[in-house]
């Protein structure tokens, strides 16, 4: 129990999360919108993280959240970059014409 | 000086180095110069070495160098044994090789492997002091493989040559059978004995059963065929006159061929044990001896008649050996290397004086153009022939005379060899300095004696076939045989001779009676009659052709192993490398391929299609894990 509410809720929340996310990657062609899914899932890791954390009173994951946070923070900031010189380039962010690599 | 013997094999090892690397970049005097230098500072340490070991009772001397291999209850130690049988070939070795050095000096001077030609001469010249030198098998099996190396080396001298090619290679795939039964012969001995030191296994020698050491003296044997060119590995010896002729005398009669000799008489002990091993050299020597002197009757080629020749002498050691004559044989060995190594420098002096030209038939009325090489080849010819008083005659007789207590049969193939050696050299030595002039006119105006340096060596060996002899004069003559009793130390077994003195002055003079006549006989035919040898093969009486062709011996030893062989080959090449090897090689590749052309088409570009394929993948092996528990 954490203040209350039993783990299973936070279990839950997190896998909705996850799902949400992974769907999403999957199934939109917009780069920006498959960036924040991406995201989406790694708070879902986070948020079981913290919560198990807590659970067993234990630092260890909370630290482990907080490198994670940092780390993403350097990966969004080049994600983006990556996202706006695709856009100068091809003057769009779908994912499907980006296969100029394929043959 | 005999502490000091290391320095023997030592001085050609540094000349081998100092011409190998820089030979090319000094000149050409300098190069022959320190090869010669080498060689003469070995034959230096040999001679002082060999009257310190005459003036001493001590007569075994052994002198470890360093411990070589030390594996478990294998001790090899690398020593040196310095007896009166390896100080006689320290002699022979570094002094024919000096001489036969200087001779190349001139031979090769026009030659642009001048430095290439030195630097394997004293390499051999190196192998060639180990083998006689070592104290073991083994040293001797490494001199023996590296003596086998450098005939490889200086057979193919002339490598753009294919034929000269093939020769070298011949000679060495030869050795090779040879060089296994040696092998197996020295794992025989360690097996049995324990040890591959010559003092300990002699030693022990008669602790052992007889079969075992027949085995081991048979086995040797064929080690020393290979090496000696005794039947049935002969063939190879005759093919190496492609080298040139300062090797064919120093390598190819004087030195490496005597090896097997060498061994055979190092190993006396298991010869004179074993009845049946000593009875194979006798017979195998005879056979050989005969076999190649009657080839040699119909050869055209100046290199060749001697090379024929020179395997029938061996033949003629090795039936010495055979009848446990091994000093004879010795002295045999020593009279032989002074005048086949005169024969061979002489002839060397008359091609060179040919510009080229083996050929007998293209030769004729040379002893008026070139004086001294006449001079010195007609005494070694007289010296090989058994004419008394010169060398080859006490050699020979020894042999003969050992061999006649022996069994009559061999003594008769022994002497009719005998004869027959004296009818082909002197039938080459009409043919070649006597009648008319058979050359091109270029050749005839090119004409000239050969320089000092190759002049020298030719007086200086003429002189040792001549007085050779007195190293073994006859001992029923009241005179002292030196070279019996300086070996007597390293006979083991004594086999003292039971001929009265009646019988020995008959069989002498019956030699030297069949030797003159013989001689008589070449003269009426080559020079009264004027006979020359024919032109065209077909103008050869069938019997004739079969000896021209010698017997066939290399058509046969084709046809019943090189063809077999081939076809073998050719089988396992077509079949297993083809279809089998290449096949499976080949068919991981295509497999590769196709697995690889499937598998590309999900390669498609759509990042889509790569999360779902992950996502799927992740669902999968969670789910996996799930089931399997």
């Amino acid at each position: 129990m954490i203040n209350g509410i039993s783990i299973n809720y936070y279990l839950l929340l997190s896998t909705v999360l996850f799902i949400i996310g992974a769907v999403g990657v999957m199934a939109r062609r917009n780069s920006i919108i498959i960036f924040m899914c991406i995201e989406l899932m790694l708070n879902a890791v986070n948020l079981l993280l913290v919560a198990f954390s807590t659970l067993h009173n234990d630092a260890a994951g909370q630290v482990f959240v907080f490198f994670i946070m940092a780390v993403a923070a350097a990966e969004v900031a080049v994600g983006l970059a990556i996202l706006s010189m695709i856009y100068r380039n091809v003057k769009s962010i779908d994912t499907d014409l980006l296969s100029n690599l394929k043959n | 000086m005999i502490k000091l013997i290391a320095l023997v094999p030592l001085f050609p090892l540094i000349g081998f180095l100092i011409n190998g690397f820089v030979g090319k970049k000094i000149s050409k005097g300098l190069s022959g110069g320190i090869a010669s230098g080498a060689i003469l500072a070995s034959f230096i340490v040999s001679v002082l070495a060999f009257i310190e070991l005459q003036g001493s009772s001590q007569k075994e001397n052994v002198i470890s160098v360093f411990s070589w291999i030390n594996s478990g209850t294998l001790q090899i130690p690398f020593q040196f044994l310095y007896d009166p049988l390896s100080s006689l070939f320290l002699l022979i070795i570094t002094g024919i090789g000096f001489l036969i050095h200087i001779y190349s000096i001139g031979y090769m001077h026009d030659d642009e492997g001048f430095s290439r030609f030195f630097t394997y001469l004293n390499l051999f010249v190196f192998f060639m002091l180990l083998l006689v030198l070592g104290n073991n098998y083994l040293i001797t099996f490494v001199g023996w493989e590296g003596v086998g190396l450098c005939s490889y080396l200086l057979i193919g001298f002339w490598y753009k040559n294919t034929a000269y090619n093939n020769a070298a290679k011949k000679a060495f795939i030869m050795n090779r059978i040879g060089d296994l039964g040696f092998l197996l012969g020295i794992i025989l001995i360690f097996v049995t004995f324990g040890s591959i030191s010559y003092t300990e296994v002699f030693d022990k020698a008669g602790t052992v059963s007889t079969s075992t050491i027949t085995a081991i003296a048979l086995l040797l044997f064929i080690g020393a065929m290979g090496k000696s060119a005794q039947l049935p590995l002969y063939t190879w010896l005759p093919d190496a006159m492609a080298g040139p002729t300062p090797v064919s005398a120093l390598i190819h009669a004087a030195t490496m061929v005597t090896a097997g000799i060498f061994m055979v008489v190092r190993s006396n002990v298991f010869y004179s044990i074993s009845e049946v091993a000593s009875q194979t050299v006798a017979i195998v020597g005879v056979l050989t001896a005969l076999f190649a002197a009657t080839i040699g009757l119909l050869q055209n080629d100046i290199k060749k008649i001697l090379a024929y020749s020179t395997v029938s002498q061996l033949g003629l050691m090795f039936l010495g050996l055979g009848v446990g004559a091994f000093s004879s044989s010795v002295f045999h060995v020593t009279t032989h290397a002074f005048f086949k190594a005169l024969l061979f420098l002489g002839a060397g002096s008359v091609i060179h004086a040919m510009g080229g030209e083996q050929d007998i038939r293209k030769m004729g009325g040379l002893s008026g153009k070139i004086k001294i090489t006449f001079i010195t080849m007609l005494l070694g010819t007289i010296a090989i022939s058994g004419l008394p008083p010169f060398s080859g005659f006490f050699s020979k007789d020894e042999i003969l005379a050992h061999t006649y207590e022996h069994s009559k049969t061999l003594w008769l193939l022994g002497m009719i060899t005998s004869i027959l050696t004296g009818f082909y050299m002197f039938r080459m030595l009409f043919i070649v300095f006597f009648g008319k002039f058979r050359g091109t006119h270029a050749q005839e105006h090119h004409l000239h004696e050969s320089p000092p340096s190759m002049t020298f060596p030719l007086i200086v060996l003429a002189a040792l076939s001549v007085i050779g002899g007195v190293l073994g004069l006859p001992e029923f003559w009241g005179l002292p045989n030196w070279m019996h009793h300086n070996l007597e130390p390293i006979i083991k077994i004594k086999n003292p001779s039971i001929l009265s003195h009646e019988t020995e002055w008959t069989l002498m003079a019956l030699a030297v009676a069949s030797a003159g006549a013989v001689i008589f006989f070449a003269y009426t035919l080559f020079m009264k009659h004027k006979v020359l040898p024919v032109e065209k093969e077909s103008q050869l009486k069938p019997w004739q052709k079969v000896i021209y062709n010698k017997y066939y011996v290399d058509e046969f030893y084709d046809m019943i192993i090189r063809k077999p062989l081939d076809a073998i080959s050719t089988t396992f090449y077509k079949f297993l490398d083809l279809q089998v090897i290449d096949g499976i090689v080949n068919g991981v590749g295509t497999a590769v391929k196709s697995i690889g052309s499937l598998v590309r088409l999900t390669q498609q570009g759509n990042i889509g299609f790569y999360v779902i394929s992950m996502v799927m993948g992740i669902v999968f092996i969670v789910l996996l894990t799930f089931l399997v528990k």
